[in-house]
């Protein structure tokens, strides 16, 4: 029974979400970009381009058959490079996600039902962290410790969890005062069993939403650190390298910069579609 | 007979402040309240939003704290104590009293596993569906699959489901349907008679609770200002006040109308003390005039 209940509940969601054009195409740039970044080695035609190769014969060759995206200034097949640099992207966002969205769920949880200094000391160190752009602390990172992945990575998860913070504290703020939660406390229900089992579910699907699009905004930011070379280093491939690269062969070789900034959007806006498409999907599921 | 709950000269008072959040007065939220229940039986606390009911209720549960004044449940105070499985809530309004993302069997789960109750928890929340008289399968569905009368037989088997010995009972039936509202009264009688249960029944339902009740105070401005049997309060009402109340119960009938007081109808206002001198004074002139 509650298996079924719980299918058909699934597919009346599916249902509701395949009915908005925005978010489906989000969701299949979002898979699309995934499984391309997974099977990169098996469907790029020159997996060997991803290294420091040099073949100067065929250096800023336009778009072709056999190169699709052209080649750039030592002759490497740009889809084969925007393809694997979509690895480097994808990997920033998941494990900026994965350390900023927990983190700043439960300090918002935290400062949220506690109140009292919890919230004072945590909702103070939100309000300065907001107030630092995280492009900025990644560059100041970098600047001190060395041009990385790993660092830039640390740099934008330290400063993002604050946005979770915020947005998990405000529900919990709201969601503290109804009559479910009272009625738990009422029946004797312990303080973990409030916060995660009660207060926690009404959060998830804002959370979803946020962590969506906060994925379009990481992929940028990480873009924007290597385009001004502190992200990752070459000649691994990434996507704000070779546009940073490609620019000083524009406006004669367009495609060395112009396809992989077209990547960085394409991936960015999956994300925001799929976000949005999300919010429409929960926000009907609170009216009803 | 033994008595259920005694609530002794109760007190909560509300800081009031102005505009730069310093103290510049209080409201007596609940001043000085007194009363007791018998046990098994059904005490009425009739008012106005705004006359403290709720206040009272949130003190028994726990929610809130008084300032002075003790709660005793079967002669023990319940202040400070976090064993509340005695006394349990209905709350109003069932479309917010349950977790929408929860089912229905998780939500009775609750108390059960607050309170450490050993042994079979789905049987149990089985049994609580049929002494609300809701099917069985009910415990999967979602709160937003039920109707509003549904849902509050939920709220109420979750309620007793720890055998709870009185049950506070706040406007259980004000968030629904007219039609719906007798049978969940009739379920609380049959439960009431059943399980031996006391019940403390806030309602601004003043023909429901003639009904329902047994005794009943009247609560204005944070103190009981008229108690006694309900047939008493309701037939001869001694305070203005209950007057008042009893003149904005909204009747059908041509008779009906006829058959109550004459006064001038209240606007949602909580009426201040000056305005029970005003109408008291119209109602002597009037006597009088005849």
């Amino acid at each position: 029974m509650s298996e079924l209940a719980a299918l058909s509940n699934s597919y009346q969601n599916w249902y509701r979400f395949s009915r908005n054009p925005t978010a489906v195409i989000g969701l299949l740039i979002v898979v699309l970009s995934l499984l391309a970044a997974l099977l990169a080695p098996y469907i790029t035609p020159f997996p060997d381009h991803v290294g420091a190769i040099v073949d100067f014969r065929n250096r800023h060759q336009p778009p072709s058959l056999e190169h699709w995206f052209g080649t750039d200034n030592v002759g490497r097949d740009i889809l084969t490079r925007v393809i694997f640099g979509l690895r480097v992207s994808l990997m920033l966002a998941f494990v900026v996600l994965v350390i900023a969205v927990p983190f700043g769920t439960a300090m918002g949880l935290l400062a949220g039902y506690f109140g009292g200094w919890t919230e004072i000391v945590i909702m103070r160190l939100t309000d300065i962290a907001l107030a630092l752009p995280p492009l900025i602390m990644a560059l100041a990172v970098a600047a001190v410790l060395e041009p990385s992945l790993m660092n830039a990575m640390l740099a934008i998860a330290s400063l993002w969890w604050t946005w979770h913070t915020r947005l998990v504290y405000s529900m919990v703020r709201q969601i503290r005062a109804l009559e479910y939660v009272e009625a738990a406390e009422t029946l004797g229900a312990s303080k973990t069993h409030i916060l995660f089992r009660e207060i926690l579910p009404n959060c998830v699907s804002a959370i979803a939403v946020k962590t969506s699009l906060d994925a379009g905004f990481v992929i940028l930011i990480g873009a924007s650190l290597s385009f001004l070379g502190l992200g990752i280093q070459p000649p691994t491939p990434d996507l704000g390298t070779m546009v940073s690269d490609g620019a000083s062969f524009l406006p004669d070789y367009w495609w060395e910069s112009l396809l992989p900034g077209t990547a960085i959007l394409f991936v960015a806006l999956g994300f925001n579609l799929l976000g949005d498409g999300l919010r429409d999907l929960f926000d009907v599921e609170d009216v009803r | 007979m033994t008595v259920a709950l005694e609530i002794r000269d109760l007190v909560k008072t509300y800081p009031v402040r102005n505009a730069f959040g310093r103290v510049s007065g209080e409201v007596r939220a609940v001043d000085g309240v007194s009363f007791t229940i018998p046990s098994g039986g059904v005490y009425g606390l009739a008012g106005e939003s705004g006359s403290g009911k709720s206040t009272i209720a949130r003190m028994i549960m726990g929610l809130t704290a008084p300032d002075s004044g003790d709660i005793l449940i079967d002669g023990t105070s319940i202040l400070g104590t976090r064993d509340r499985a005695r006394v349990q809530m209905v709350f109003q309004n069932p479309g917010a009293s349950l977790n929408p993302r929860r089912t229905v069997g998780q939500s009775i789960m609750v108390p059960l596993v607050a309170h450490r109750q050993s042994g079979d928890h789905t049987g149990r929340i089985g049994d609580l569906l049929d002494m609300v008289h809701l099917p069985r399968h009910f415990t999967d569905r979602y709160p937003h699959e039920l109707s509003g009368g549904q849902k509050q037989r939920v709220a109420i088997a979750r309620a007793l489901a720890v055998s709870p010995r009185l049950l506070v009972l706040d406007e259980p039936t004000s968030a629904l349907d007219v039609s719906v509202q007798a049978k969940v009264i009739d379920l609380l009688e049959e439960l009431g008679r059943r399980l031996g249960l006391t019940y403390l029944f806030i309602s601004h339902d003043l023909s429901l609770m003639r009904n329902f009740a047994q005794t009943v105070g009247v609560l204005y401005l944070g103190k009981i200002v008229e108690t006694g049997p309900a047939d008493q309060v309701f037939e001869r009402p001694e305070h203005d006040y209950t007057r008042l109340l009893l003149a904005s119960v909204p009747v059908i009938s041509a008779e009906e109308a006829a058959m109550r007081p004459v006064i001038p109808l209240i606007n949602g206002e909580m009426p201040t003390a000056k305005d029970l001198m005003a109408l008291r004074a119209g109602l002597n002139a009037k006597e009088t005039a005849r």
